[in-house]
């Protein structure tokens, strides 16, 4: 299977009768996601495109079954609810909300460090456009159509940037297992390296696509486990060459404060982990095409 | 958010972290009168900047009597105060702060600030302040002491008390000191800061500890839960260009190229101000328009860019998923219509509702560009603002 969802995964949408909320759970539903539930507090017993509507994720989750939630909710409230979908036994949540307090993310990863690692949910974003596995499910707000189904996956802290890579491999006929966002935040609740685990213990993933961005040190932490852990080959391309130091670049996090975090010193960090760099943004899908050609890996996938 | 170090000062006393006496001038005669107010015999003025390393520039000066504070105040106010970290064009000058001068016995380091490696909030102290930690950390590495907050208990007595001993205070001072730590976490913590920094850290000649400079950010994520730290928000220390974006609600960052950008999402905008670089163009700006952009919040972001006058063509590059192309192209319509638009425009449309996007730019009738890909755009864009055209009132 591909990480993190697929057919099978049944989602809650939390913050389902808001406008935002209601607008992507019909996208989602449309592209076949196994929506089974939504949560409002205080519109309990509501139906939302023939879904139940609970008060708390606890009901939704013993009346449906639910493993998975994406989160809509506006951020003076949403780091309260992905700590209700973590107590309510999810398994596994995406926070799409932006503008969620730092103090709050770091209230919210100490919370979840109270259950044991492998009952621990597992938190995409917040601040992040979601996670698809083409042909199967769709937990987010990007276009469905731009995904091809195929072996190789992405996890990208940006949504459009994203997009451009999924698209430049659609073109050249290279699908996607899995693409995950980690979102744009200084504090998310997992990162390249989570993903990267995840996606080299995953038999329907070849190879993986990193898209980064000034900021941080999450793309250096993710080379290390390259380096050290991965047989599959990774394809990076870091966002920010041009933007100056301790500028915010519109994400909260994509700001270069330390040394290590601008896009020039995390492409070297890159490539001597032995990840190969896209040149430019437009050649994210002819870099994937060459070194997967290299290996011998491009024709299973035509 | 920044603030100014009278703004910080009066927060930190708030939450009992003592601070020499002081006021707040606007003008040269004002700055004068608050000598009388303080009393003593000897003030510091200083400049009130959103930018460090003001000591360097002029920005700090000291005073023996009032008449020469006036001065002083007078040859700063509406000055530029450009430092190091100002940005060349520096900051307006129009408020100082005059405070009495304190009597310095030894200088320390603390400050306060989210550690993004742990997702910790980390306390920074050294025995040797009065320096940039930047230069400290490359120089002394050993001399910075590091102390990781556990968030789930805060910052610990047995913390503060280390650092206390660690940085050389004595016995008489530890508790003291340790009680003016947790008190300035406290004011990082409830306030929502990012970043706190108290250097220098003065030990006076009679013992006491007094915090003679303050620097404070604030998460913008929080603001929504400190209205009252929101309004200290000085317009005049920001870029206009900015500013003039940010009231319209656009994420906006204004650069010294020429080519003016506005794209959708914050990595895809880094990487289009990438691509044109490659191909030997500058960016004017970085310009995200969000999600669900409007007609009219396309239209606001155009005006964003054409503000800038630096701009000599424009590059509009929108990967559409949660947004709609034709809301786009409507929006870029509607720019035409309502300004003269007189330079070069290369649009790219991709995603969600492109061919609509591009009918409606095709059947306006306007002079647009259109582009196929990011690397198609940048090209044109480079290609159109190194025309001749583009190039005669340059």
């Amino acid at each position: 299977m591909a990480i993190l969802i697929d057919e099978n995964t049944r989602v809650v949408v939390q913050g389902i009768t808001g406008r935002i909320g209601k607008f992507h759970a019909e996208e989602m539903i449309d592209y076949g996601t196994n929506v089974v539930a939504g949560v409002t507090p205080g519109k309990g017993g509501e139906r939302v495109f023939d879904r139940p509507v609970f008060n708390t994720m606890k009901e939704a989750v013993e009346a449906t079954g639910a493993d998975a939630s994406i989160v809509f909710v506006p951020p003076p409230f949403a780091a309260d609810s992905i700590m209700e979908a973590a107590d309510a036994g999810i398994r596994f949540c995406a926070c799409i909300t932006d503008g969620i307090p730092s103090q709050d993310m770091m209230r919210v990863k100490r919370y979840m460090r109270r259950y044991r690692s492998e009952q621990r949910m597992t938190l995409t974003g917040p601040n992040c456009a979601g996670t698809i596995s083409p042909g199967r499910a769709l937990m987010g707000i990007m276009p469905g159509h731009i995904y091809q189904q195929g072996r190789v996956g992405i996890i990208g802290r940006s949504g459009t940037l994203g997009y451009e890579a999924a698209s430049q491999m659609k073109d050249l006929g290279i699908g996607v297992s899995t693409s995950v966002g980690i979102g744009g935040d200084p504090v998310n609740g997992t990162s390249f390296r989570d993903h990267l685990e995840l996606f080299e213990n995953d038999p329907e993933t070849d190879a993986v696509v990193m898209v980064g961005e000034i900021g941080g040190p999450q793309e250096a932490e993710g080379a290390d486990y390259v380096r050290a852990h991965m047989s599959k080959p990774v394809i990076a391309y870091i966002a920010g060459l041009s933007a100056p130091k301790g500028r915010k670049m519109g994400h909260a996090g994509a700001i270069v404060s330390a040394v290590g975090e601008s896009a020039q010193e995390k492409s070297d960090i890159l490539t001597a982990a032995g990840i190969t760099m896209a040149p430019n943004p437009s050649a994210m899908g002819e870099t994937v095409a060459w070194v997967l050609t290299e290996r011998g890996l491009l024709p299973s996938l035509a | 958010m920044d603030i100014h170090e009278y703004q910080a000062k009066e927060i930190l006393s708030r939450f009992g972290v003592p601070v020499p006496r002081g006021g707040l001038a606007y003008s040269p005669e004002q700055a004068s009168y608050r000598c009388t107010e303080i009393g003593g015999t000897k003030w510091v003025v200083k400049a009130q900047v959103h930018a460090g390393g003001r000591g360097e520039a002029g920005g700090v000066k000291l005073c023996t009597s009032d008449r020469e504070v006036q001065d002083v105040a007078n040859g700063m106010f509406g000055k530029r105060l450009v430092t190091k970290q100002s940005g060349p064009r520096g900051k307006l000058i129009y408020r100082v702060y005059v405070e009495e001068a304190t009597d310095i016995a030894r200088e320390l380091y603390f400050a306060i600030v989210l550690d993004r490696r742990i997702e910790r909030v980390v306390i920074i102290t050294s025995a040797q302040g009065g320096m940039d930690i930047e230069e400290l950390v490359a120089k002394r590495p050993d001399a910075v002491i590091r102390t990781t907050i556990e968030p789930a208990v805060g910052f610990l007595a047995f913390q503060a008390r280390e650092i206390a001993f660690a940085i050389g205070l004595e016995a008489p001072q530890i508790a003291e000191a340790s009680r003016i730590f947790r008190r300035a976490y406290r004011a990082f913590r409830d306030l929502d800061a990012t970043m706190l920094e108290i250097n220098p850290l003065a030990v006076t000649g009679k013992g006491d500890i007094v915090a003679l400079d303050a620097k404070m950010s604030f998460d913008d994520n929080a603001m929504f839960r400190h209205l009252d730290i929101s309004e200290l928000r000085d317009r005049s220390q920001e870029d206009s260009r900015e500013s003039h974006a940010a009231d319209r609600g656009l994420a906006y960052v204004g650069l010294d190229g020429n080519i003016g950008c506005m794209i959708n999402g914050a990595g895809l905008a880094m990487a289009t101000m990438d691509m044109i670089k490659l191909v030997g163009g500058e960016p004017a700006n970085f310009l995200d328009i969000g999600g669900a952009a409007s007609p009219e919040r396309v239209l606001k972001a155009f005006r964003a860019v054409l503000h800038d006058e630096k701009v000599k063509a424009m590059l509009v590059n929108i990967f559409a998923g949660i947004n709609r192309c034709d809301w786009v192209a409507e929006g870029i319509v509607a720019a035409f219509k309502d300004m003269d638009v007189k330079i070069p425009v290369v649009v790219r449309l991709a995603g969600t509702h492109v061919e609509q996007g591009q009918r409606i730019l095709r059947d306006s009738g306007l002079p647009i560009i259109s582009a196929d890909s990011l690397a198609d755009a940048a090209e044109k864009v480079v290609a159109a603002v190194n025309s001749p055209a583009a190039g005669a009132d340059a």
